[in-house]
C-alpha cells in the first residue's frame, strides 16, 4: 500500500482515538473536573499544544493531484499534505533574507518578493514551510516511541509487580541490565544495527526509555496488588487477567499519562542530538539545526534557519513541559519522585 | 556490610554478563559482520575482499556455541571483553585500549568540574528557592527552570559559540591544549554550556526533593525549638534529601569517565566522547562495542556504591 | 500576678470555596505561672491551632487574622523575627502528638537535643551533652549515655516521647504546650509519660498548655479546663467544676458519654448528630443543632461568655436563661 494512503488511515485512527478519548472523559466526573482544571492553569500552552497537533495532523492527510504540472512532472505525481499545498507555489532558487525582496547572494530579485516571513534555505524552500513540516516528524517521534514503550513498560512492569517471584526477578535482571548502558552510546549503538528508518530510531528511543517507567509501573502495582478490593476479586475467583485488566490497569492511567507527556519532550530533544550526529529522522527540526550550523560561520550571518528551527523547538517543548507540569499537579499532588 | 557489597557485586557481574550478551546479540545477529564489513569497505565491496577483512577482525567463525563448541563467537566475544582485549579499530586498525587511554584524559578535564560546579550550584540554588517557596522568588525560578530545559543543549552550544566566541571573543570557539597555562581557556565555553543547559532540570528535582522534605513534621518541631530557616534548610531538610542526591550523584560517576558527545565534539576536545562520534560516524562497531562495555561497567560499581552510601545517608535503611 | 499567658480574641482563618473560615474563633484564656490549662475538644474543633497560633507556627495558607498573645507582657504577634525565635524553645516549649514522625530521622536524638539548647545558650558541646544525658537520667530514658548516640527509629514509641519532652524542657521553658502528648502511645505508655509530666511540672513550676480529647488525662493534669467546640471556646473552669457540676450542654453530653461511667444493660449516651463541617457553620450557636435544651435565640445569636462563678465560665443561652429567671 502506497505510504501517503497508510498515513491518512493512521490519522484518521488517530481522530477516531481522541473524539473516543473525549468521550471517555466527558462520562466520568473526575476526568472532566481534571480537564477543566487544567484549562483553567494553563490555556495558552494548551492552545499552543492544540496548534502544534492541528498543523501535525494537516501535514498528514496527504493526496495525489490537484497540482499544476506546469515545472515538476516528478512532483505533480507525489501525494501532497494541507500544509504542502499552503506553500506550493513558494519556491525560490536560494537564499534569501525574511521578508527581502532580493536573493541573500547577488541581490537577483525574488519569484515572490516580501512574502518570506522567514526567508529561504539553501534550496529556496520556504523556512517557516520547514519548520512547520518538521512539527509532524517531531509529535511522529514523541508519539510513536510512546507507543512502543508504554505498552512495554506496562507489560513488564505490571508482570513484575502482580506475580512478583521468578517473574520479577527476570524483569529486574532486565531492567538492570539495560539500564547499565550508557543512554546516548546504547541508542547510537541500536541505531547503528537496526538501520536509520525511522521506526528504528523510534524502536532504539523506545528501548532505551522504557525502564523508568516500568520501574514506576512495578512499584504502584506492588502497592495495588495489596488493596483490599483486589484480595475481594481474588476470593471470588475472578481470574488473574481479568483483575489486571479491571482493577490494576485503570489505576495506573494517571501516571500513564504524566509520564507520556514529561517524556515528551526528552524524546524530542534525544532526537535533535541524534540529527546532529546524522542519524536523525529526515525532516526534523534537529536536521536543520546541524544543517544551519555551517551557515552561522558565513560572512554575512545566515540566521534564519536555525532560529526558526530553534524557535519551533522550543515553543513546542516549552509548551508541553508546562502542560505536563500542570497535569502532574492535577492528577497526582504529591509530585511523583522517581523511585531509586 | 561486607556480604552485601560482594552479594552487590556478584549480581553487578551477572549483569555485566547480560550487557555482554545484549552487545553480542546486536552486533553480531543485529547487524551481521558482513552488515559491518560492508560499511567498512563499502556497498559495493566484492566478496572476496569481506570475506578478507572478516577473517582479518576475527568475524569469520560460527555465531553460537552450538554451531561449533571450540570455537564460536560468543564465547571470544566474552573471552575478549572480559580480559580487555578489545582489539583494533574496525575504522582505523589502532588498538582500541590506546584510544580509550588517551581520550580519558581530556574527557575527565570537562567533566569532573562539571560536575562538581554543577552539583554545587543546582544544590545551592534549590535551596534558596525552596526557603522562598510560594514566594514570587520560587515561581520565577520554576519559570527559568523550565524555560532553561525547554531548549536543545544544541541551541545552547550554537548560541554560545556564535555570541560569545565569535561576537565577543572572549573564548575560542572549539579546541583544547593540555597545557596548564591555557586549558582553563578551552574549556571555559563547554563548562559554561553544560552548566546552563543541566542546570534547569536539576533545580527543579532538587526543589521538588526540598519541598517535599520541608514539610514534614520534624521540621515542624525543629521551628518550634528556635530554628532559623536557613538552618533548618541544611541541617534537616538538606541531611534527610540526601538519598535522591546521591543518587543523582553516583549515576552521574559513569558519564565522567565516557564524556560528553555533544560538548566534545563541538568543542574539539579529543576526549572518550568525541572517540564514540567518530566510531559512529566511522562505522566503528568494534570500538563502540567497548566503549559500551566500559560504561555498562563502571554503571555496576556505581550501582553498588550507591546502595552503600545509602546505609550511610540514611540510618533507617538496613542493607539486606 | 499577672498571667503568664494571656491570649485575647485570638482568630486563625484559612481560606475556604466561600470565603475565610476562623477555625480558631475569638478564643480567650489566660494561664497562671505554674499552672496546667487544658484545652479539651474533638478532633477538628481547633485546638492544636491554637496551640500553633500561640508559637505563630500557623501553617500556611492559615494565618492568624485577630487577637493579642501575651507573653509576660509581650504580644507574640508583635515580635521580630529574631525575638520569635528566641521565644520558641526559650520560653515556650512545644510537644507534639506523632513522636515518630516529629524527630529528625538521620541525626541522633542526643545530637538533636544538644540542638535545642546550642540554638539558645552559649555552652560548649561536651557540657551539652553531659546535660541532655542528665536530663535524659531524669525523665527516665535508661542507659541514658549509650542512648544518646542513638538514632529514632531504634527507639519505642514512649522513648521517643520521652526524648520530645526531654528536648522541650532542656532549656528550661516557662510553658511547655503540649498537643496529646499520649495520644498515639500504648495506654500503659500513657500513664507513666502522664506521670512524668506531672513530676516536671511540680518540681520546676512550669505551666503547661495541654491539648487533649481525653478526659482522662484532663483529670491527671489539669489545674483549669477549657473546653473547645467548633472554633470557639463553650465552657471554662477548673478542674473539679468542670468534671463536677458543668453548665454546658456540650460539656455535659461529653461526661455522660465516658465509656468509665456505663451502666450495664443500657445504652451508653451519646450526643445525637455529628460535628459540622467548617464550611456550614451556623450563625448563632454552632451547637444548635444537637443541644437538647436549644432555643429560638441559639439559632440567630452567638452567646456571649457567662461568668457563673469567679472561676467558671460559660456560652449558653439556656443556661443564661435559667440565671435570669432564677
Amino acid at each position: 500500500m502506497e505510504d501517503w494512503i497508510i498515513s491518512n488511515i493512521v490519522t484518521a485512527l488517530l481522530l477516531a482515538g481522541f473524539v473516543g478519548a473525549a468521550a471517555a472523559v466527558r462520562s466520568s466526573r473526575i476526568w472532566t473536573d481534571a480537564a477543566a482544571s487544567l484549562w483553567r492553569r494553563r490555556p495558552i500552552a494548551l492552545l499552543v499544544v492544540s496548534f502544534y497537533v492541528a498543523v501535525a495532523i494537516l501535514d498528514s492527510i496527504l493526496w495525489v493531484g490537484g497540482v499544476d504540472a506546469g515545472e515538476d512532472v516528478v512532483s505533480a505525481h507525489e501525494a501532497k499534505s494541507v500544509i504542502d499545498r499552503l506553500f506550493l507555489d513558494a519556491r525560490e532558487r536560494s537564499y534569501s533574507a525574511p521578508l527581502a525582496d532580493v536573493e541573500f547572494y547577488g541581490a537577483k530579485p525574488l519569484a515572490h518578493p516580501g512574502s518570506h516571513p522567514m526567508g529561504t534555505d539553501i534550496i529556496g524552500r520556504d523556512v517557516v514551510y520547514m519548520a512547520l513540516k518538521g512539527i509532524r516528524v517531531a509529535l511522529l517521534i514523541g508519539g510513536l516511541t510512546s507507543l512502543i514503550a508504554i505498552p512495554l513498560s506496562l507489560l513488564f512492569g505490571i508482570s513484575a509487580g502482580y506475580f512478583g517471584g521468578r517473574v520479577d526477578d527476570f524483569v529486574f535482571f532486565i531492567m538492570s541490565t539495560l539500564a547499565s548502558m550508557p543512554g546516548l552510546l546504547l541508542l547510537i549503538a541500536l541505531i547503528m544495527a537496526m538501520g536509520r528508518s525511522t521506526l528504528s530510531i523510534c524502536i532504539a528511543l523506545a528501548v532505551t526509555s522504557w525502564v523508568g517507567f516500568c520501574r514506576l509501573v512495578r512499584g504502584e502495582t506492588l502497592k495495588l496488588r495489596e488493596q483490599d478490593y483486589v484480595h475481594a476479586a481474588r476470593v471470588l475467583g475472578v481470574s488473574e487477567f481479568q483483575i489486571v485488566m479491571r482493577h490494576i490497569l485503570p489505576n495506573l492511567t494517571h501516571l500513564v499519562i504524566i509520564t507520556f507527556v514529561l517524556t515528551f519532550s526528552g524524546l524530542v530533544l534525544s532526537e535533535a542530538v541524534l540529527a546532529w550526529l546524522g542519524v536523525g529522522v529526515d525532516g526534523s527540526w534537529g536536521q536543520m539545526i546541524d544543517q544551519a550550523r555551517s551557515e552561522l560561520s558565513r560572512d554575512p550571518v545566515v540566521w534564519w534557519n536555525i532560529t526558526a528551527a530553534g524557535l519551533a523547538l522550543f515553543g513546542l517543548l516549552l509548551a508541553v513541559n508546562m502542560v505536563g507540569d500542570a497535569i502532574r499537579d492535577i492528577l497526582d499532588p504529591r509530585t511523583l519522585r522517581e523511585s531509586s | 556490610m561486607v556480604a552485601y557489597v560482594i552479594r552487590r557485586l556478584a549480581y553487578g557481574v551477572l549483569v555485566v554478563f547480560g550487557v555482554l550478551f545484549f552487545l553480542f546479540v546486536l552486533f553480531f545477529w543485529v547487524a551481521t559482520p558482513d552488515d559491518i564489513a560492508r560499511r567498512a569497505l563499502g556497498e559495493k565491496a566484492p566478496p572476496a575482499a569481506i570475506e578478507q577483512w572478516k577473517i582479518n577482525h576475527g568475524y569469520d567463525r560460527e555465531l553460537w556455541p552450538w554451531q561449533s563448541f571450540e570455537d564460536n563467537m560468543l564465547f571470544a566475544h566474552y573471552r575478549s571483553m572480559l580480559t580487555l582485549d578489545f582489539g583494533r579499530s574496525d575504522a582505523d586498525d589502532v588498538p582500541i585500549i590506546e584510544k580509550i587511554a588517551k581520550g580519558a584524559g581530556p574527557s575527565l578535564a570537562l567533566t569532573v568540574p562539571l560536575f562538581l560546579l554543577g552539583l554545587v550550584a543546582s544544590v545551592m540554588l534549590s535551596l534558596i528557592v525552596a526557603v522562598f517557596r510560594e514566594t514570587y522568588v520560587d515561581r520565577m525560578g520554576v519559570v527559568l527552570c523550565v524555560l532553561g530545559m525547554s531548549v536543545s543543549i544544541l541551541l545552547y552550544i550554537v548560541g554560545a559559540q556564535f555570541l560569545i566566541a565569535k561576537l565577543l571573543r572572549w573564548f575560542p570557539i572549539s579546541g583544547f591544549d593540555p597545557s596548564p597555562d591555557v586549558v582553563a581557556r578551552f574549556l571555559a565555553l563547554p563548562l559554561l554550556v553544560g552548566l546552563v543547559s543541566s542546570i534547569g532540570s536539576n533545580v527543579r528535582f532538587y526543589r521538588t526533593v526540598f519541598l517535599e522534605e520541608v514539610h514534614r513534621d520534624f521540621v515542624r518541631t525543629a521551628r518550634a525549638k528556635g530554628c532559623g530557616e536557613a538552618r533548618i534548610m541544611v541541617r534537616h531538610v538538606l541531611r534527610n534529601a540526601m538519598i535522591p542526591i546521591l543518587t543523582q550523584i553516583v549515576i552521574a560517576i559513569p558519564f565522567l569517565f565516557t564524556g560528553s558527545l555533544v560538548l566534545e565534539s563541538f568543542f574539539g576536545i579529543p576526549g572518550l566522547g568525541a572517540l564514540m562520534v567518530e566510531a559512529i560516524q566511522g562505522n566503528d562497531f568494534a570500538t563502540l562495542r567497548a566503549m559500551v562495555f566500559v560504561g555498562s561497567v563502571l554503571f555496576v560499581v556505581a550501582q553498588v556504591i550507591t546502595d552503600v552510601s545509602y546505609s550511610l545517608a540514611d540510618p533507617r535503611v538496613r542493607l539486606e | 500576678m499577672s498571667p503568664l499567658l494571656e491570649v485575647e480574641g485570638l482568630t486563625t482563618s484559612f481560606p475556604g470555596p466561600n470565603g475565610d473560615i476562623p477555625v480558631v474563633d475569638e478564643v480567650s484564656f489566660s494561664i497562671d505561672q505554674g499552672e496546667v490549662l487544658a484545652l479539651v475538644g474533638e478532633s477538628g474543633c481547633g485546638k492544636s491551632m491554637t496551640a500553633l497560633s500561640v508559637m505563630r507556627l500557623v501553617p500556611k495558607p492559615g494565618r492568624i487574622r485577630q487577637g493579642r498573645i501575651l507573653m509576660n507582657g509581650r504580644d507574640v504577634r508583635q515580635l521580630s523575627i529574631p525575638e520569635i525565635r528566641h521565644l520558641r524553645g526559650h520560653e515556650i516549649a512545644m510537644i507534639f502528638q506523632e513522636p515518630m514522625t516529629s524527630l529528625n530521622p538521620v541525626v541522633t536524638v542526643g545530637v538533636q537535643v544538644v540542638e535545642a539548647i546550642q540554638l539558645h545558650e552559649s555552652i560548649n558541646k561536651a557540657r551539652a551533652r553531659e546535660r541532655t544525658i542528665e536530663l535524659f537520667e531524669r525523665i527516665g530514658i535508661p542507659d541514658a549515655a549509650d542512648r544518646f548516640d542513638v538514632y529514632p527509629h531504634q527507639l519505642s514509641g514512649g522513648l521517643k516521647q520521652r526524648v520530645m519532652i526531654a528536648m522541650a524542657l532542656s532549656t528550661r521553658p516557662k510553658l511547655l504546650i503540649a498537643d496529646e502528648p499520649t495520644t498515639a502511645l500504648d495506654v500503659t505508655i500513657q500513664a507513666q509519660i502522664l506521670e512524668l509530666l506531672r513530676e516536671l511540672q511540680r518540681e520546676s513550676e512550669m505551666s503547661i498548655l495541654l491539648i487533649t480529647h481525653d478526659l482522662g488525662v484532663v483529670n491527671e493534669l489539669a489545674d483549669r479546663v477549657a473546653v473547645m467546640y467548633a472554633g470557639r471556646i463553650v465552657e471554662a473552669g477548673t478542674r473539679l467544676e468542670l468534671l463536677g457540676h458543668p453548665s454546658h450542654p456540650y460539656t455535659q453530653g461529653l461526661l455522660r458519654s465516658n465509656p468509665a461511667l456505663a451502666q450495664p444493660g443500657k445504652p451508653l449516651p451519646e450526643i445525637p448528630g455529628v460535628v459540622p463541617p467548617a464550611e456550614e457553620w451556623p450563625e448563632g450557636c454552632r451547637f444548635a443543632n444537637r443541644c437538647a435544651r436549644v432555643l429560638e435565640i441559639c439559632e440567630s445569636e452567638v452567646p456571649e461568655s457567662l461568668a457563673l462563678t469567679a472561676t467558671q465560665s460559660t456560652c449558653c443561652h439556656a443556661v443564661a436563661r435559667e440565671r435570669q429567671n432564677a
